[in-house]
């Protein structure tokens, strides 16, 4: 009965949407105003109806009730609660109804925080959040249906794929659609803002919390997704160049972008259009990595099922809403009235550089990705575009802005002085060549280019603290003058420095383990050693053992550094018994940034083991990178510019301007 | 400079830059893409020895072989010819005889296929896209089980 229920919410919160798509767009052509008062009353309605929705067919998962068909198919009920719960969005139909969720809920928080927007403005960014609304739940109902039963009820479920049953899947979907689906708040505003051929430097100042909220959540999750297949997959890669992490790195890139470029619009009302533009293709990349990782297009983990009517549907949105909003582009833009010109040395002038070398980036990464999609579709030959592909070209496109990202905060807006700027920089570019010499002296050896790249890495992170330091004005005046202007900067330059921060520790990671990460494949017997990065790993023997769906053989090593011990690792292969599936768990040890990383291979006749052994330096700043970029994000968020009209304040304001009319 | 060789200047480095990642995207292309094949296109398709490339097809049953350490042989086929496969690695947990792989890698120059990468299924009812369309293309029957009778 309660499954019933939960099918029916969906079915209202359908015609929910619609109402909010439909009636304030209506409201705004007759300029009624109580028809565009729907929107907000709707989308909180709307939101509540899916959550209702989801919360049913979370229970469903709980208390195992096989007799819902998706439930039996993706769970099973000896498998731990969290997993029981996260397996909910372990599957297509699921990961679709928690990808609703997160717009409606997106929706719902626009309703609440916008009671200071201009009435036609909001009503039309509610109305094409709800027109997405109705688009995806539509596809749930039509195509993807979580709730179908199944008769009669069969006593135990199939399991998730044990790949999926880990901590690192219960959190990358949510974050990720956190993310995927923030920018649609950017593009609804956008839209909105085309419909009404009006657009000024407070709209980009309403869009910027929404991109830096879905750009710190998708930094999340990306970083999430990769260390999951990181150690879960036991293949000891971080970044794979798959075309399913590409879906989610393009709307990154362009989210980057748009993030940088609303900067602009915001302070000088120049690159308007540009702005605009960007909103719209980021989500459109958003729409388009759902559509590659859910029309079984792509062969990955995520392509749960490969339905030919789910692919063509998706396609069906993504051609509505890309081709609706690109010709609403085309036909409108015009009328926006294009923004002021400037200097090209100057902050404004950087952040365009930075748009351009994005934009390429992502645009570069979307060629790789769709190529071989395109060429197959188009003559059936099949071909693959593997990573040195990407690393040659992301990489080579990168390096400049990379260089630039430090003069960008210390460039004045209007005219900067780009030699001041440099002159600034020396410091921050002399420690980044002596710490990077400091490490070739205690490394003695190596790849000169890595030692280039730990360079930019280090001056990265020490640009972005001169940027603060000469804020402050340490050193220039007394100590407590300093502090107390330290501590007042406003939120968007820890925010900046902190994302930029970010960005050099990445690259530290990437550079650290690519360059000099040491990896060892041998057949060990019981009592044999091998070495990496300077511990000596002596295997023990194998083991068995039991989990609650499945079971297990692990290795057990010791792990001593020059003949003392100093701890030790198990490496298991695991049998999940319901679906006769095997994984590998790697074992990993952590040392300061760097890890040690082992995993099993097959067994031998003659009974060794084939282990695969990496010494992983520094491979952890990649994802504590990741995390500061977000903490940046999170801190610029909360900066009081961003915060000006409160939702309280314009209560008060409001009734003032209904007497006025 | 005047206000407009500025905004040349400005705009003439943009495009520059632009071409400049499209003669790159190019470049890459010709260097890193590789192509798929199923050991029954080979007799056609002429590979050069060294030249990557992705190699489709089921592990013939009977066929898989360790050497010395890591080093595993075995044959792919699409049931219309055979081609001999090395690696050297730890395979994938679902690699199993009679089921589907494609392997990465190039010819030798004594014919023998040296995969530097191996990937098989995803999960236990599946099989990469590539190798089941080439398959299903050529007749061969996929039973549940994807073994070669």
């Amino acid at each position: 009965m309660i499954i019933e229920l939960g099918h029916y919410a969906l079915v209202l919160a359908l015609a929910t949407v619609l109402v909010q798509s439909v009636l304030p767009l209506i409201g705004t052509i007759r300029n009624d105003r109580s028809l565009m008062a729907v929107a907000p009353a709707a989308a909180l309605a709307g939101f509540m109806l899916v959550l209702f929705s989801f919360s049913v067919l979370t229970f469903a998962y709980i208390v195992s009730d096989f007799s819902v068909g998706n439930v039996w198919e993706n769970s099973h009920s000896l498998k731990p609660m969290i997993y029981k719960i996260s397996g909910v969005w372990g599957n297509h139909e699921g990961s679709m109804l928690l990808w609703l969720l997160i717009l409606v809920f997106f929706s719902a928080l626009v309703a609440t925080f916008s009671a200071n927007l201009p009435e036609r403005l909001r009503a039309n960014v509610l109305a094409v959040q709800g027109l997405i609304s109705v688009a995806f739940a539509l596809f749930i109902l039509l195509t993807s249906n979580p709730f179908l039963r199944l008769s009669p009820a069969p006593a135990e479920g199939k399991d998730l794929n044990p790949v999926l049953q880990d901590i690192g899947l219960a959190i990358h979907p949510p974050l990720l659609y956190l993310g995927y689906v923030g920018f649609s708040v950017c593009f609804s505003f956008a839209i909105a803002a085309l419909i009404e051929g009006r657009i000024d430097a407070a709209w980009a100042r309403w869009v910027r919390p929404w991109a830096l909220a879905a750009w710190s959540f998708l930094t999340a999750g990306i970083a999430m997704g990769s260390y999951w297949a990181y150690y879960e997959l036991g293949w000891g890669g971080w970044w794979f160049w798959d075309p399913v992490e590409n879906a989610s790195f393009i709307p990154w890139l362009a989210g980057t972008a748009l993030l940088h470029s609303a900067l602009v619009m915001e302070k000088r009302e120049a690159l308007k259009i540009w702005t605009v533009l960007l909103a719209i293709l980021t989500f459109s990349m958003s729409l388009l990595g759902t559509f590659l990782v859910r029309s079984g297009v792509l062969t990955s983990v995520h392509a749960f099922a490969t339905d030919p009517t789910r692919g063509v549907f998706i396609l069906a949105i993504l051609v509505i809403f890309i081709g609706g909003a690109l010709s609403l582009f085309a036909f409108r833009a015009a009328t926006l009235k294009a923004g002021g010109l400037f200097a090209p040395i100057s902050r404004e002038g950087a952040l365009v550089l930075n748009n351009l070398i994005l934009t390429t980036a992502a645009a570069t990464v979307l060629t790789g990705t769709l190529y071989p999609l395109l060429l197959e579709a188009l003559t059936g030959e099949k071909i693959s575009v593997g990573p040195p592909f990407f690393n040659l070209t992301f990489g080579l496109l990168m390096l400049p802005l990379l260089l630039a990202v430090p003069f960008g905060p210390l460039l004045a807006w209007k005219r900067g002085d780009i030699l001041a700027a440099g002159q600034r920089l020396f410091a921050a570019a002399a420690i980044g060549l002596v710490l990077s010499a400091a490490v070739l002296y205690a490394k003695n050896g190596g790849p000169v280019l890595a030692y280039f790249g730990l360079a930019i890495g280090f001056y990265l992170i020490a640009g972005a603290l001169t940027e603060l330091w000469l804020r402050a004005g340490i050193g220039k005046v007394a100590a407590n003058v300093a502090f107390r202007r330290f501590v007042g900067l406003p939120g968007s330059a820890f925010g900046t420095a902190l994302a930029h921060i970010g960005v050099g520790v990445t690259v530290i990671g990437i550079i650290g383990v690519t360059a000099f990460q040491t990896e060892h494949v041998v057949e060990m017997k019981p009592g044999m050693q091998v070495e990496a990065g300077g511990f000596t790993l002596t295997f023990d023997g194998m083991r068995r053992g039991q989990g609650p769906n499945y079971t297990e053989e692990s290795g057990h090593f010791m792990v001593a550094r020059g003949g003392v011990a100093v701890t030790e690792v198990w490496s298991s292969k695991r049998l999940y018994t319901a679906r006769r599936m095997p994984t590998t768990e790697a074992g990993i040890r952590t040392f300061g940034f760097s890890q040690l990383y082992v995993s099993l291979g097959d067994a031998m006749a003659d009974g060794g083991i084939v282990v695969r052994v990496w010494w992983k330096p520094m491979i952890l700043c990649i994802w504590i990178g990741a995390l500061i970029m977000m903490a940046g994000g999170a801190v610029s968020l909360c900066d009081r510019r961003l915060r000006v009209g409160a939702p309280q304040k314009a209560r008060k304001v409001k009734p003032v301007l209904e007497a006025a009319e | 400079m005047t206000r407009k060789q500025k905004r040349l200047a400005v705009i003439s480095g943009g495009i520059g830059f632009l071409v400049a990642a499209v003669l790159l995207v190019m470049f890459a292309f010709s260097q890193s893409i590789a192509y798929f094949y199923v050991p029954g296109d080979l007799a056609k398709a002429d590979v050069a020895p060294g030249t990557r490339i992705r190699l489709g097809g089921l592990v013939e049953s009977g066929t898989v072989k360790r050497g010395e350490g890591s080093t595993v042989t075995f044959t792919v086929t699409d049931t219309l010819a055979n081609v001999p496969v090395t690696y050297t690695g730890i395979l994938p947990d679902l690699f199993r005889e009679g089921q589907g792989v494609v392997a990465e890698g190039a010819f030798g120059t004594d014919g023998l296929f040296v995969a530097d990468t191996v990937l098989a299924k995803h999960d236990e009812t599946y099989m990469p896209k590539d190798v089941a369309d080439r398959l299903k293309a050529q007749g061969v029957e996929l039973s549940g089980k994807e073994t070669i009778k």
